[in-house]
């Protein structure tokens, strides 16, 4: 499978990246270098090997038991925030919508 | 042209956990903004989610009263996206192994069961939320992290009224399960709705149309009833219906397009590697399973079964699980099941409607309402000044007897009284005596309506009945 600059100026408006034409030149033949080194490992027999769903095999459930613990203040979390009004987080106007 | 109509929703429910589905923030509503917020809520670099174990009891408890199979192996995926309103730039939720599939839940159309399928429910943290002003949004992160999930049905659902029975009864089975306040309007439970039109008679189903922004189950159907006058007009006019997100616009009742084409989403999901996948034992599924209260559905048959209720009684009794325990706990101390049902249907829900109530609104316990049957049932006072009594102490939390002091509307029952009063009544309207006695029975209605006026509805009407019968053959 061979990706094209297309793909590449695809997913980097996706991730809001702003990309020059060098640039895409660059990530396109990397890009390809991952997906063929993909190949190779497609190569192999996984017929009967389960999918490894996470780096450490093996290790489940790790959880917490349902309890508040204190987070940050408002001030603090507010603190880095470019822009905020004291109480609020603020943003330029967000237009269209998210999702949930 | 007739078309026939494929509905299938997607409806989100926040679980009640005290603190979030990945940190230990509290989920509590309607607090200061951005006052429950850690690293790990705000997406701040380096933050670890840890997942919160009632969090997983809890969607497994859905998962089981929606009839789902539970996924013994499930874990996290990201998916991807930018908005404001998230702060990773991904939330983190569930692809290809949801914690429960293939379900269904049952309702009833037309005095038929209809069954509708439950695809899958997933577990996912909330968003935060935007405020948006003039001059930018504002954001409160409080509800970002708070445990969510998603129930999506199959498109098995063929009207709106269908879809609203379905939300109905989906909220009702989570409200027993106690996961969940399922409440609309503190947005602990959202719907959108995909909705698709096909011609009468064909099997290919057309294009889906997403409907989103409905704020009640009443907005939910009128926005699907919308959608399907307006793409069987373009259908009629031989347009193709456009795949798209509309938004329903609540005041004015249409709906509006609000995302185009080139936007179509790209969520690149992927494995989260920040947490470890989950494996759920049998014994686990069946420990939640066993602490499961009793589900609307089973209810329902029980109340028909053990009190000899109408079908329709109990259906309407178990709708909420606080009117059925009601019942329960009064039927406990006054044992007339069909009497205890008509109070809590006629009176007790009327009030509550006009009121624009809740049941937990109410004043009264139920030995307030057992003390006031028992007074109806051993003729203190009347059937309708019952009523009138039962209003007085729903509004005011008064017991019935010192409404009753209050309003002096003991009944009559004392047998000389009566028969004094019926005398009088037959003194004063000798012309009517003589007509009822020369053939015109209906006026007997006439005479009890005498009696009860002057005892100011007072009289015990079954022994006004019997004394008048007496005294007017007396007179014959």
């Amino acid at each position: 499978m061979a990706i094209g600059a297309k793909d590449v100026k695809h997913v980097a408006k996706l991730a809001r990246l702003g990309l020059s034409e060098e640039e895409i030149t660059t990530y396109t033949k990397q890009l390809n270098d991952i997906l063929e080194h993909m190949d190779k490992l497609n190569a192999l027999n996984t017929e009967n090997i389960d999918p490894l769903t996470h780096a450490i095999p093996g290790h489940l459930n790790v959880m917490r038991p349902d309890g508040v613990r204190e987070g940050l203040s408002r001030e603090a979390a507010l603190s880095n925030a470019p822009q905020s009004n004291e109480r609020y987080f603020k943003v330029s106007r967000m237009v269209g919508e998210g999702e949930k | 042209m007739g078309y026939k109509t494929t509905i299938g929703l997607e409806v989100h429910v926040e679980l009640k956990t005290e603190s979030k589905v990945f940190c230990g923030c509290s989920t509590a509503f309607g607090q200061e903004p951005n006052t429950q917020v850690c690293p790990v809520c705000l997406g701040l670099p380096g933050a670890l989610p840890v997942l919160n174990k009632k969090a997983l009891e809890y969607i497994i408890a859905v998962g089981l009263a929606l009839n789902c199979e539970i996924n013994e192996d499930t874990k996290f995926d990201r998916k991807n996206y930018h908005y404001p309103d998230l702060p990773k730039a991904y939330q983190i939720s569930q692809y290809d192994k949801p914690v429960a599939k293939n379900g269904y839940l049952d309702i009833e159309v037309d005095g038929k069961i209809r069954r509708i399928g439950i695809t899958r429910v997933h577990l996912e943290e909330d968003t935060g939320k935007a405020i948006h002003g003039e001059d930018g949004s504002y954001l409160d992160f409080n509800r970002s992290g708070v445990p969510l999930i998603e129930i999506v049905s199959e498109p098995d659902l063929e009207s709106p009224e269908e879809a609203r029975l379905y939300l109905n009864k989906l909220k009702n089975i989570i409200a027993y399960t106690g996961v969940s306040d399922v409440k609309m309007e503190e947005g602990s439970l959202r719907c959108d709705a995909n909705i698709s039109l096909r011609p009468e008679g064909t099997e290919e189903y057309g294009n889906v149309v997403e409907v989103k922004n409905m704020n009640s189950f009443r907005s939910v159907k009128k926005a699907l009833e919308y959608e399907e006058i307006r793409q069987a007009e373009l259908l009629d006019m031989g347009q193709e219906i456009v795949r798209e997100t509309r938004h329903w616009q609540e005041t004015e009742g249409y709906t509006f397009s609000s995302r185009s084409k080139e936007e179509a989403h790209d969520y690149r999901y992927f494995p989260e590697p920040d947490l470890v996948p989950m494996s759920i034992s049998k014994e686990q599924i069946e420990r939640i399973r066993e602490s499961m209260p009793e589900l609307p559905d089973q209810k329902k048959e029980r109340f028909v079964s053990s009190y000899g209720l109408p079908v329709y009684d109990a259906e309407v009794l178990t709708e909420s699980k606080e009117l059925a325990s009601l019942f329960e706990d009064i039927v406990a101390s006054f044992n007339q099941p069909k009497k205890v049902s008509n109070w809590l249907m006629g009176e007790v829900l009327r009030l509550l409607k006009d009121g624009g109530q809740e049941l937990a609104d109410m004043p009264l316990k139920s030995e307030d309402i057992v003390e006031l049957l028992k007074l109806v049932d051993n003729d203190t006072i009347s059937n309708s000044a019952g009523k009138v009594v039962f209003e007085e102490m729903f509004k005011t939390g008064k017991k019935a007897m010192v409404v009753i002091e209050e309003k002096g509307l003991k009944q009559i029952s004392d047998k000389e009284e009566l028969v004094a009063l019926v005398r009088d009544v037959l003194n004063k309207n000798e012309g009517q005596v003589n007509d009822y006695h020369n053939g015109k029975e209906k006026l007997f209605g006439f005479f009890v309506g005498q009696v009860m006026k002057i005892s100011k509805g007072k009289a015990n009407p079954g022994l006004v009945n019997e004394i008048l019968t007496e005294e007017l053959n007396r007179l014959k």
